[in-house]
């Protein structure tokens, strides 16, 4: 029998970080019936320190964002050695140029424009990212 | 510091691209032409004066006022020019920001749709379904709203982004057939590509020029009569390549044929046969086709259908 404990140790964490609370439980839960660990930070801050304590498999991280915005928190967390391997998806809606090639020198794995992403192709992208 | 804001006033051409606008119909150089105008016609004032005019005391006066009259005339003219240039700046910029604004409350609504739909929430009823699609459409035209206001503000700006790259555009436009294909069948329409055989690939951004193409060939299929054509026919003329997307449909009427470009027009026969429909396609079409070096235009007869063109430069 599986031992919950060795369940949780075995499930992914993804550390979510994006200000808008109703979109932090619609994913949530969705990442949540996929087995995976869902941890919420609603501001730059939260999620930069976040990211520190607990090390996640993987960072959703929204760019408008309150306290710091997303490309600090993307700049801060490649800066430092303990966590600057953690996959990083950018999921936002800006989609000018500048700001892809921004995030993308910056070191984000993937950059998801929110309005052009289905949840199932959303899931796919993370599962992907995550398993590389 | 009042240094620096007069140097930047200086920068004629830095203005320009803040308010997205061409050179000859920016505030400031407007009043730099004026300028020379001015100069030019107080010079010309005193060669006519001091032939006419014996007293060069009295030359020099009229040469003033003369000059003070022209500038009130040609500040005033600047001044309100840049007041309407601003005024639509920052109109540009609010539709982008509320757009920006109202597509993160949609994508939550998209998923939360599709996350009901799938039925991993709750079971959900065939009823329900039914409700739900409708749901997804309306946010799904929503979602497309938003777009296109965007795209309008960026056009608007001058911001509108291009990447440019070799592509083939036939490809293109049979990509385009594919995706409209299910429209074209719902309504029971034929949609025909008529080739060269060789059609040279060029330099264009193909996810733009997509989104005009794609305008062209879905308002085809949805103005023409049941049971219709829509021939879509692809050739080299010298030194650019030509595209006409024929339909027998609806038509545009004459009256209307002149605002059929402008932004948030709808002619009355498109209103009559098809209620939904923002009238932004055709004016973000054309934007993309004319940044893109190209051309747009069309021919109509009222009931007979219409026929769009569009060119593209091949280098």
């Amino acid at each position: 029998m599986v031992n919950i404990t060795d369940k949780i140790n075995f499930m992914k964490t993804i550390l979510f970080i994006e200000d808008e609370s109703t979109l932090q439980k619609t994913l949530g839960e969705v990442l949540t019936k996929e087995d995976y660990q869902v941890i919420s930070a609603l501001d730059g801050e939260i999620g930069l320190r976040t990211a520190k304590e607990k090390k996640p498999d993987l960072i959703l991280l929204d760019l408008i964002l309150p306290k710091m915005n997303g490309f600090e928190v993307l700049k801060k967390i490649k800066e430092d050695g303990e966590i600057k391997d953690i996959p990083i998806i950018v999921l936002t809606n800006l989609e000018s140029m500048e700001d892809i090639q921004k995030a993308l020198e910056l070191g984000a794995a993937t950059y998801l424009v929110k309005a052009n992403y289905g949840l199932e192709e959303l899931l796919e992208k993370i599962k992907n990212t995550i398993n590389e | 510091m009042i240094g620096k804001k007069i140097l930047e006033q200086l920068n004629i051409f830095k203005q320009c691209r803040k308010y997205g606008l061409p050179l000859w119909q920016c505030p400031q150089f407007l009043f730099l032409v004026m300028g020379i105008i001015i100069i030019s016609s107080s010079l010309l004032t005193y060669a006519i004066g001091s032939h006419y005019i014996e007293d060069p005391l009295l030359v020099a006066l009229l040469v003033i006022i003369i000059s003070i009259i022209l500038l009130i005339i040609a500040s005033t003219i600047t001044h309100s020019f840049e007041t309407l240039a601003e005024t639509n700046r920052m109109k540009s910029e609010f539709v982008s920001i509320v757009s920006h604004q109202l597509r993160s409350p949609l994508s939550n609504l998209k998923w939360v749709i599709e996350l009901l739909m799938s039925g991993k929430v709750c079971p959900v009823a065939e009823k329900q379904i039914e409700y739900f699609r409708i749901l997804r459409e309306n946010s799904k035209r929503m979602d497309e709203l938003v777009s296109d206001l965007l795209t309008v503000s960026r056009i608007e700006q001058g911001r509108l982004p291009l990447q440019k790259e070799k592509a083939s555009l036939k490809e293109l436009v049979e990509k385009i057939i594919k995706e409209t294909e299910i429209l074209a069948k719902a309504s029971n329409i034929e949609i025909e590509f008529i080739h060269e055989d060789r059609i040279p690939e060029i330099i264009f951004d193909p996810s733009q020029v997509k989104l005009a193409i794609a305008n062209l060939v879905e308002n085809a299929v949805r103005y023409a009569k049941s049971k219709g054509i829509v021939k879509i026919i692809l050739k080299r003329d010298k030194d650019k390549l030509c595209l006409e997307v024929k339909d027998s449909g609806v038509g545009i009427p004459e009256k209307d044929q002149k605002y059929i470009f402008q932004k948030f027009f709808r002619s009355e026969n498109a209103k009559k046969y098809q209620a939904e429909g923002s009238g932004l396609g055709l004016y973000i079409a054309k934007s993309i086709i004319e940044k893109s070096g190209g051309k747009m235009g069309f021919s109509s007869k009222e009931n007979k259908g219409s026929t769009f063109w569009l060119t593209l430069p091949i280098k």
